[in-house]
């Protein structure tokens, strides 16, 4: 499914952010990326869905190699894997159906399949009720499930998650995570950076630790393993 | 693309309009400020060059054939100033119409001239029309060589200086002109920048969701596009209206002078067109510069 070998990444700053990272994920897999703040993480995380270029190695999802894929094809590659962010990137002047809705349109799906999908994955995040109105009038755990319902909409393999319970409160981040697990469940990979050491080490799954840009651990039903 | 997807497009171009409400507002007034300017800018320069079209075309060389000549002769000299380069036409005008003229031109003291008829001190003249008159002065030259010329007329050193000033009026107003388009694109771009800086982040959730570039260009290229257009509505019908007055007062008011301003029409559809052009140009070449920045992956 998802196959890293030997991936290097110094950035033109010099800082070394990959430094021979070996991983290879499942379908169906859930896993957690952990490790200290400028280890490495988010470079691992957006490696994944191209908007870091690796320097060196290959790194293949779905039997495509992202380090030697075309600028021109990185639309299609972003269509099969939905990303989800700490700070929900959702679009204020969009209510939270054409939120959703957006992601469909870019691959010109008919306006009626749309419709049909939207209101399914907005059912699926509990937010049915809530089509018409805007991220601004959401609560964060709502504006975080949008989120998630437009990275899933279009039914991904994969499903990348940068800390996507960072900005909530607990009681709505378990929430958030119950969604994670409903999707893992329907068997959409998920790949996940967090901080949060009570769920890495309450839900267990497979964690990889990254400490320096290395892979510091990688254990099936891991624990967090650093203070939070 | 589906057409489908192009009606989505044109629909979301506008409803951004709408959204950006205050960034619309600010992209359209600048366009408005600017078109205004080059609008009134063009009509008083494509007058002035239609006034100076007339008197160029005003200018004529008369060519004053020596007494001696006989009608053989002066057959021949015709024949030979034809054959000088750059000339439109050639008319021969006896000495007794020229002293027709002459009597007529002066009015009431003409009269005295009227004495004249019997033995008549004038010279048979041929009027040389250019085909382009800056090269009067050339083609007067030529003709002045030839035989059984006596003297050539042209207004000499006035059709100079006139030819001068026309030509340095027309340059100065071209570089105006050229400047301020560069003024408004700068400034037309730069607003509409400002605009597309706030919507970095719709850009970059396009991309994230894996929308091509061509797909995230084509409502910012329709919505510079309806920037341009709306940019022009304004300036058009502010110098089309102030133009109608403007045409029926100068014109009165120049009637005694031979000159005519353009016709309202087609002049001022002529304008409209050019500058809803501008406008698009100007709106969609801005609004494709912003958004290219961010398109990079």
């Amino acid at each position: 499914m998802i196959d890293m070998q030997d991936v290097y990444k110094t950035y033109p700053n010099g800082i070394v952010a990959a430094s021979g990272i070996n991983v290879h994920i499942d379908a169906g897999e859930f896993l957690y990326v952990v490790g200290p703040s400028g280890a490495g993480k988010s470079t691992f995380i957006k490696m994944m869905y191209r908007e870091v270029k690796p320097s060196k190695g290959s790194i293949i999802i779905n039997g495509v190699d992202l380090a030697k894929l075309k600028n021109s094809k990185v639309p299609l590659l972003r269509r099969n894997i939905g990303v989800v962010f700490q700070d929900f990137k959702l679009l204020n002047t969009l209510s939270v159906y054409e939120n959703v809705a957006f992601a469909m349109e870019v691959i010109e799906e008919s306006p009626q399949y749309i419709k049909k999908r939207v209101m399914e994955t907005l059912e699926l995040v509990g937010l049915k009720h809530k089509a018409r109105a805007l991220p601004t009038e959401l609560s964060g755990g709502e504006q975080q499930r949008v989120a998630i319902a437009r990275s899933i909409v279009n039914a991904p393999k994969v499903v990348i998650a940068d800390e996507p319970t960072g900005n909530l409160d607990p009681d709505t981040s378990w929430e958030i995570m119950n969604i994670f697990e409903e999707i893992n469940m329907r068997g959409t990979t998920i790949v996940m950076a967090t901080h949060n050491k009570e769920i890495v080490n309450t839900i267990k799954h497979r964690v990889i630790a990254i400490e320096n840009g290395r892979i510091a651990r990688d254990e099936m039903k891991g624990e967090y393993g650093y203070e939070s | 693309m589906k057409a489908r997807t192009f009606r989505r497009h044109v629909r979301e171009s506008f409803k951004s309009l709408g959204r950006n409400g205050w960034m619309t507002f600010a992209s359209v007034s600048a366009v408005t400020v600017t078109l205004l300017l080059v609008g009134v800018f063009f009509v008083i320069m494509m007058n002035l060059n239609k006034v100076a079209t007339t008197i160029e075309e005003d200018v004529e060389i008369r060519v004053h054939v020596d007494v001696a000549a006989n009608d053989k002769d002066k057959e021949v000299l015709q024949q030979q100033i034809n054959r000088v380069s750059g000339i439109k036409s050639v008319t021969y005008s006896p000495k007794e119409k020229e002293l027709e003229n002459l009597i007529e031109s002066l009015g009431e003291e003409g009269e005295a001239f009227q004495l004249f008829e019997q033995d008549n001190p004038l010279n048979d003249v041929y009027v040389v029309k250019t085909k382009n008159p800056t090269d009067t002065m050339k083609v007067a030259q030529q003709i002045e060589k030839l035989n059984y010329v006596a003297t050539v007329k042209y207004g000499q050193g006035k059709v100079e200086q006139l030819f001068n000033f026309i030509k340095i009026s027309r340059n100065v107003g071209l570089v105006l002109i050229i400047g301020l388009l560069f003024t408004a694109m700068f400034l037309i771009s730069n607003t509409i920048k400002i605009t597309i800086m706030a919507r970095k982040r719709e850009i970059e959730i396009m991309r994230l969701v894996g929308a091509t570039n061509g797909f995230i260009r084509w409502p910012f290229f329709l919505e510079g596009l309806w920037l341009g257009i709306l940019g022009a509505v304004v300036p058009i019908a502010v110098v089309s209206a102030a133009y109608f007055y403007a045409y029926d007062f100068l014109n009165a008011k120049l009637k005694d002078h031979f000159i005519k301003l353009l016709e309202f029409n087609p002049f001022v559809y002529q304008l409209s067109a050019i500058l809803i052009i501008m406008g698009a140009a100007i709106g969609i070449w801005g609004s494709l510069m912003s958004v290219r920045k961010f398109l990079k992956v």
